[in-house]
């Protein structure tokens, strides 16, 4: 391996970015592939389900085998909101793989009596997220129907390309939300980003089960990250 | 610590790959390439091998890492890249195969 290639591997990783290492298997060189990053080719469409599935593997092309290796950061989630949905949420979020990370500011909610185990800080978005910042592998749900605490987190999820932002509320709800985060300065193509009402429609009713309506729709956008784009063009 | 957000730089074994490269030493880095039937640890695991054989990672559940280890500091040597097969059907498999019948193919190089 390549010391460069190896330094700025860690680099990405430090700094939850997604990274593929390519080997060619035959002579040993290798380079870094950042997502986004265009490779044409046969190539470049397993270079492209790599970073969607995360799975690593060989691949045969231009007459050569190549190694891809594929890191990917941990996915997480951030839920604004230490609500009854939430107490649902996180064993559930945790249990499939994402770690999760509750904020409220509202002390008589965010209680560790009613968030055994979980990451929770009581506290307001924007002092949290000054310090924990959000990326593009963090999922962000936010859930308080307070417009004073979901709103900054929602611009601040939007502007940092979380692969998924989901807000509770009404279709009603949601219209006056969308004229405060244009006040804001979020586009119309963010706020289109935004899933409102949250939740894959699945009849959920019930708190638990809305979490699992969350959870799902969650998951669907980490696995078809990338490919929002080639559905706006079809 | 799968779930972990965030690199765990005294574990990782491409972290500690970093710092033992920052610290002059010779490195060869491990990579699980390819695998069949019920193989410990996924395609793109890594152990990390220095040329007094020091090693973090693993590319099997401890199986055929004194293998891999041994085979490493060949490379750290010769500089020349090596592809390593392991498993049942496979001569080493008597010494050092893997117990739960799978294989694996593991790819051998020197850092640098």
């Amino acid at each position: 391996m390549d010391p460069y290639a190896l330094k700025s591997l860690n680099a990405e990783r430090r700094a939850r970015r997604a990274v593929i290492l390519v080997t060619d298997l035959g002579d040993g060189r290798d380079r870094i592939v950042r997502e986004g990053d265009q490779v044409a080719g046969e190539l470049g469409a397993a270079i492209a389900k790599a970073f969607r599935s995360g799975n690593s593997g060989s691949v045969e092309a231009e007459g050569r085998t190549f190694f891809l290796n594929a890191y990917l950061p941990q996915p997480r989630l951030v839920v604004i909101g230490a609500v009854h949905i939430s107490q649902a949420l996180a064993p559930m979020a945790r249990i499939a793989g994402y770690p999760v990370e509750i904020v409220d500011p509202r002390t008589a909610f965010a209680t560790a009596d009613r968030f055994p185990d979980v990451a929770l800080h009581a506290e307001w978005p924007e002092d949290i997220l000054k310090r924990q910042p959000l990326d593009s592998f963090t999922a962000l749900a936010a859930v308080t129907h307070d417009p004073k605490i979901d709103d900054f987190a929602l611009k601040a999820a939007l502007d940092a390309n979380c692969f998924y932002v989901g807000a509770l509320g009404s279709r009603k709800t949601h219209a006056k939300r969308v004229e405060r985060l244009l006040a804001l300065g979020a586009t119309a193509d963010q706020i289109a980003r935004i899933h409102a009402p949250i939740g894959l429609d699945i009849g959920a009713a019930s708190p638990a089960e809305i979490a699992v309506a969350i959870l799902a729709q969650a998951i669907q956008a980490f696995r078809s990250r990338g490919l929002e784009s080639k559905d706006a063009v079809a | 610590m799968e779930n972990s957000i965030y690199l765990d730089e005294a574990r990782d074994p491409l972290a500690i790959a970093e710092g033992w490269m920052k610290d002059g030493k010779d490195v060869a880095i491990a990579t699980v390439v390819e695998t069949w039937g019920s193989a410990p640890r996924p395609v793109g695991s890594h152990l990390v091998i220095d040329a007094e054989g020091n090693f973090h990672g693993s590319v099997s559940g401890g199986c055929v890492e004194g293998a891999v280890v041994t085979e490493a500091v060949d490379v750290i040597d010769s500089g020349k890249a090596k592809m390593l097969e392991f498993g049942v059907a496979d001569e080493t498999a008597w010494q050092v195969g893997l117990s739960c019948g799978g294989r694996i193919k593991v790819y051998v190089e020197r850092l640098g």
